[in-house]
């Protein structure tokens, strides 16, 4: 039998739904004694300033019940050293590239940052992060304000024909609310969730184990939560959406899927299984061919409810 | 260097003393390749708990076999002091970049607590004078070992219950004279104390440090410290890292 796992998000056409996310799987390289890269539909990378940024100080992860807090403060080298040393090794991949960028200054970070984007044919499209949790203050994402997020997106939409994915923070009140905006504004896709706001407690020196304080939190304790909000914005919005949230292994990737996912992004289980992408890549073959179905599209948001 | 992940079989299982285990592992590639002070990182157990794996620095390579030092400390360690000869692990290796060890002879090692772990491997290449010291006798390890390795030890406990009395930083500003480089592990106060005694005396070292990682394979970014060039990976550009370069 013939099976299509291939899907399409706006523009971009992925040989099969699986993402590795951004800021786990730093720029590829890292995982290339682990998996066949080729293997992946996608690969996002670690998200990209304009300048270089060290990030926050250590510890900056730790350990929690099936998860962990990061906050990690979106060290990288900046776009530029980013397209000279991590760049060429990706384009060697031959798998689509997605540049995930953030701005301390919006929106003309934001705009320089997609100016010099537009220039880099590999870069199959961009993602916005505007719900990274530890930066530029802990209760102000743009992604937790829908007139913020309609208006950033507007402004980069005028300057790209990159197909534009959106990503999204699940701190907020209503998710869809977000969403709405995001595809009134222009965005091709959405990418959900974010971390989830966490925080965990040294008892002996009565301080955060993250030394930040506040960290986001991932893994497949926030699964649930995850799903729920693909259901929800899948319902609310026309977009594709790649769904993420503690996705470890194919059933839980199929999980998204028949919530409403057009791809998934595999996150936290890359650093425990780095070559994870690739199996559940061949995992939901397997369940297409045994379930009898023809075209992995069928599944999503297949959800009887 | 390339890495390997695969299931290694639990060859021996063997409590030491208090909470202190060796583990013998069959784990061909990694053992192959790996030098001292290179680490590797273990998923324990199979499910949700712990959830990321934990990183071990090789204690001992024979063959196509590998040894783990550990101390039970938490979660993770209890879990795996239970697992039985027989049983496999998940574990990725060798990670880290390991002692230098073409640095100016001779040397001397100064491991601290549970420091013996990477040091006991690097002593059986650079047989020299190694300084061992802990908060108790209790606590003191791998003086056996090290002596067998071909090392002389010289022994300090915090309490006096052996040896010198006093930090293993002391012992060492009695033992410096003809030795030009300086290899130490152990926990954090003590390789600070390491790194002075190394400035005073204009001597190099070579620190073996410890962080929280949650990949240990240089994506997450978590697990960095501070040095003149900037945060750098203890799992990549370290475990290893020279006293001079780094920010306390």
């Amino acid at each position: 039998m013939k099976t299509k796992l291939s899907v399409t998000l706006g523009r971009l056409k992925l040989k099969n739904p699986v993402i590795a996310a951004s800021g786990t799987f730093g720029y590829a390289e890292e995982f290339k004694d682990f998996l066949d890269l080729k293997k992946l539909g996608a690969i996002v990378t670690k998200t990209l300033t304009l300048k270089p940024r060290q990030g926050n100080p250590a510890p900056r992860t730790c350990e929690t019940p099936a998860g962990m807090l990061n906050s990690i403060g979106l060290e990288n080298p900046g776009l530029e050293i980013f397209i000279k040393s991590k760049l060429p090794f990706l384009k060697r991949t031959g798998v689509p590239i997605i540049m995930s960028i953030a701005s301390e200054e919006e929106p003309e970070e934001f705009l320089e940052l997609v100016a010099r984007i537009n220039l880099i044919k590999e870069a199959a499209a961009i993602e916005l992060n505007i719900s990274c949790p530890n930066v530029r203050g802990k209760d102000n994402l743009i992604s937790q304000d829908a007139e913020a997020t309609y208006k950033i997106i507007q402004e980069v939409r005028k300057i790209t024909d990159k197909v534009l994915i959106t990503k999204l923070s699940p701190n907020v009140t209503s998710i869809s609310a977000i969403a709405k905006s995001a595809a009134e504004a222009g965005s091709d896709a959405l990418a959900l969730i974010n971390t989830l706001g966490g925080m965990s407690i040294d008892i002996e020196n009565r301080r955060p184990k993250v030394a930040a304080g506040i960290a986001g939190l991932s893994g497949p304790a926030i699964r649930p939560v995850a799903v729920k909000m693909t259901w929800e914005v899948f319902n609310a919005v026309k977009l594709p959406i790649i769904g993420m949230g503690g996705i470890m292994d194919t059933a839980s990737a199929l999980e998204f899927m028949i919530a409403g996912a057009t791809a998934v992004g595999i996150g936290t289980a890359n650093f425990i299984h780095p070559g994870v992408g690739a199996e559940i890549a061949a995992g939901l073959k397997n369940y297409l061919l045994k379930n009898k179905i023809s075209d992995i599209n069928k599944l999503i948001g297949s959800l009887e409810i | 260097m390339k890495n390997f992940q695969l299931q290694a079989k639990i060859l021996a299982q063997t409590k030491i003393k208090n909470s202190y285990w060796r583990c013998t592992l069959r784990a061909a590639p990694i053992a192959r390749l790996a030098r001292p002070g290179q680490f590797v990182n273990i998923k324990i157990s199979a499910g949700l708990t712990p959830l990321l794996r934990r990183p071990f620095s090789i204690h001992g390579i024979s063959g196509d076999k590998l040894t783990l030092l550990y101390e039970v400390v938490g979660q993770g360690t209890q879990i795996l002091a239970q697992k039985k000869a027989g049983e496999s692990l998940d574990i990725i290796g060798p990670l880290g970049n390991g002692f230098e060890l073409k640095s100016a002879r001779p040397a001397l090692i100064v491991a601290g607590g549970m420091g013996a772990a990477p040091l006991l491997f690097l002593a059986t290449k650079v047989k020299t004078l190694v300084l061992v010291g802990a908060k108790t006798k209790e606590q003191l390890l791998c003086v056996q070992e090290f002596k067998k390795s071909g090392c002389r030890v010289k022994i300090s406990t915090d309490d006096g219950s052996a040896g010198f009395k006093g930090r293993v930083s002391e012992l060492l500003k009695h033992n410096l004279a003809g030795y030009n480089t300086i290899y130490a592990c152990g926990p954090k106060p003590m390789l600070k104390a390491v790194a002075e005694v190394a400035k005073k005396y204009k001597l190099p070292a070579q620190l073996s440090l410890e962080e929280h990682m949650a990949c240990g394979i240089g994506a997450c970014l978590g697990c960095v410290v501070k040095t003149k060039d900037g945060l750098r990976r203890v799992c990549k550009e370290g475990p290893v890292f020279l006293a001079e370069d780094l920010i306390w």
